[in-house]
């Protein structure tokens, strides 16, 4: 039986964040994946991630990935792929399938961060194909290069309906619907709103009554909910679609410590059943430790911060560093990790009613509805202001633990502060220079650059664009507002893709100068 | 194959494996090496992987990640392969999974 100073369950952002730690500090390490490929969820994710700098902020999660891997790959960590962990026993001995075979390992410790696994609702007609889970999606569109359907109905408004919604169109997929039986909107406000913009609408307070369809789906019907989610009858409406997709939470994967004995309890802030351990993730039985998704669903922002935790608790338990250094790498890591925790998103803030911003602003209320800032909504956050000449607007509306806008602008307009979760002010003093560096680094697609009056009755607004075809300088279309509504007639004048913008393509519209405030997505005319 | 995503606004052109020549319950289909059998069953419009056993109802593609085994069909005359995560190759014979045969209940 072959014995390694280290075995990590999982190569996804903790897994491997784990190994390159205790890889540096010199211990030997194997990583084991069921997978094909490394990586965990990393290479489905397409958007840039939230965050600060340290967090990898503004960087799209496949790029993360690749940098991950890298790393690990410099420091000699072995990633078996294909690999599935089905046993943990006693002494920190694991088996391991591999095609037809299984083996034995020892390891002196052993960290689990196999992740998570997708929930599921059931209703009449969920069996039949064309009902699939968001992860699959992404794994078909942005792995595979597959579209998951032609028209899609979403179920599930937290960040990962919201984010794959928004990854379906990016894939030319037509979104149908957005729905939830919650009566608010889950995840980011920022997410849900450059959604709503292009068009599609929001029903909150709603679940699937049945999918249509003999041999695949046809068609779904949907109705609205009470208070005690029952179906409220005559709500029901009908859509034409081959695919429904659900989005519904996740679940930690803890199978394995659960067979190794490991104290567990059953923890809805953290996502279900998951193992008890301590702030670096050792749990109950000394030298298996856990980090990642596995022991409280978060990001894999935190999830790649708590294998770093990990990596090092589980060099010094080993003896390859000592107390003293732990401590301070811990203290650092720990740091970064709380930085994340903050804000509304907040895991002690789950399932909290937040009625005010940090600043005392009431939240959104059309936002959390519909996924859309209402008009009038917008004046009363301190990104949007007005001024002479080309601005930066910023409609970050949620106290969201992220500052790149604050770290791009070169001319120092925009402020968040050393709190992260702050809402961005706009600096009165300061004269912005058009260079779109804010609009391309948002995370959240949040940031216009508007010149409210040309002077010739028309304003321009400058917007995130990241979806094929791209139109060209002098197409005509229509400016859509916030709910994804026609406003106004609207010109494009400018396109930018500067390497720089990573994708995000700046499209600069002419609109009616009335509609500075209101127009904030372009669509071509059929 | 307007299924499949010639330019991704993020993502670019993907780059393919080698076309290959597969067989679907005996007709001739087109997929690219190394995809999963799914990816290359979805790309041409195939829906239903296999009927249940004891209600014959249709499954297709649910997790797309291995784990639910819905997708499983027969392949190369081995019944339960997980299509979502079989890599194709040239001359496979995928078929329909009735039960755990490839032949429709009628005929079992």
């Amino acid at each position: 039986m072959k014995r390694y100073d280290l075995i990590i369950v999982g190569a996804g952002p903790a897994g491997l964040s784990a190994a390159i730690e205790a890889a540096k500090r010199g211990m030997n390490v194997v990583v084991f994946d069921e997978n094909e490929k490394p990586g965990g969820q990393l290479f489905k994710q397409i958007h840039k991630f939230f965050g600060s700098k340290e967090h990898k902020a503004r960087i799209r999660g496949f790029v993360i990935g690749q940098q991950l891997l890298d790393e690990a790959d410099a420091l000699g960590v072995q990633v078996i792929l294909n690999a599935t962990v089905i046993g943990l026993y006693q002494d920190k001995e694991i088996t391991v399938k591999t095609g037809e075979e299984i083996q034995h390992f020892k390891g002196d410790a052993v960290i689990i961060a196999t992740g998570a696994a997708e929930n599921m609702v059931t209703f009449d007609g969920w069996t039949l194909p064309g009902v699939i889970g968001a992860g699959a999606a992404q794994t078909m569109m942005n792995l595979h290069g597959v579209k998951p359907g032609r028209k899609i109905l979403m179920l599930g408004s937290g960040n990962v309906g919201l984010v794959v919604s928004y990854q379906l169109m990016q894939c030319g997929c037509e979104v149908v619907a957005l729905v939830d039986a919650a009566p608010k909107v889950g995840g980011y406000g920022v997410h849900a709103a450059k959604i709503a913009r292009t068009g599609v609408p929001f029903y909150l307070s709603h679940t699937i009554v049945r999918a249509e369809g003999e041999e695949s789906v046809t068609g779904v019907v949907i109705a609205e909910v009470d208070e005690h989610f029952q179906f409220i009858p005559g709500t029901e409406k009908h859509f034409d679609v081959d695919t429904i997709c659900l989005a519904v939470g996740l679940s930690p994967m803890s199978q394995l410590l659960k067979m190794a004995g490991c104290e567990m309890e059953d923890n809805p802030k953290r996502g279900g059943q998951v193992p008890v351990c301590d702030t670096w993730g050792e749990t109950s039985l000394p030298g298996i430790y856990v980090a990642g998704d596995v022991s409280g669903i978060e990001e894999a922002s935190s999830a790649m911060i708590e294998g770093r935790m990990a990596g090092v608790a589980v060099a010094e338990y080993l003896g390859y560093i000592e107390k003293g250094e732990r401590d301070k790498e811990l203290a650092h890591l720990q740091q970064a990790l709380e930085g994340l925790r903050q804000g509304m998103f907040a895991p002690k803030n789950r399932g909290k009613q937040i009625t005010e911003t940090e600043e005392g602003i009431p939240v959104s209320v059309q936002l959390l509805k519909y996924g859309y800032v209402a008009d009038d909504e917008i004046e009363r956050y301190p990104g949007v202001t007005h001024k002479h000449g080309i601005h930066p607007v910023m409609e970050c509306t949620q106290n969201i633990p992220c500052n790149p806008c604050q770290d791009v602008c070169p001319k120092k307009c925009i402020s968040i502060g050393d709190n992260i979760t702050s809402l961005p002010t706009i600096a009165e003093e300061t004269e912005c220079i058009n260079c779109g560096m804010c609009v391309a680094s948002c995370s959240g697609q949040a940031v216009f650059l508007v010149n409210e009056d040309c002077g010739d009755g028309t304003a321009t607004v400058t917007l995130p664009y990241e979806f094929l075809p791209l139109p060209a300088i002098g197409t005509k279309g229509e400016g859509l507002g916030r709910n994804g509504k026609k406003v106004c007639e609207a010109e494009v004048i400018d396109v930018k893709s500067l390497k720089a913008f990573d994708k995000t393509n700046l499209l600069t519209i002419r609109v009616p100068k009335e509609y500075a405030m209101k127009a904030r997505f372009f669509k071509k005319y059929a | 194959m307007e299924m499949r995503i010639d330019e991704h606004p993020i993502l670019g052109v993907k780059e393919k494996g080698k076309l290959v020549t597969f067989t679907y319950d005996g007709k001739e289909l087109q997929g690219y090496e190394g995809e999963p059998i799914a990816a290359a069953l979805k790309a041409s419009g195939v829906m239903v992987h296999r009927y249940t056993k004891k209600e014959h109802r249709p499954r297709g593609i649910f997790c797309a990640i291995g784990r639910c085994t819905d997708c499983v069909m027969v392949v190369d005359g081995v019944p339960n392969v997980r299509t979502c995560v079989t890599a194709l190759k040239e001359g496979m014979q995928v078929c329909t999974q009735y039960g755990v045969s490839d032949k429709p209940f009628e005929d079992q």
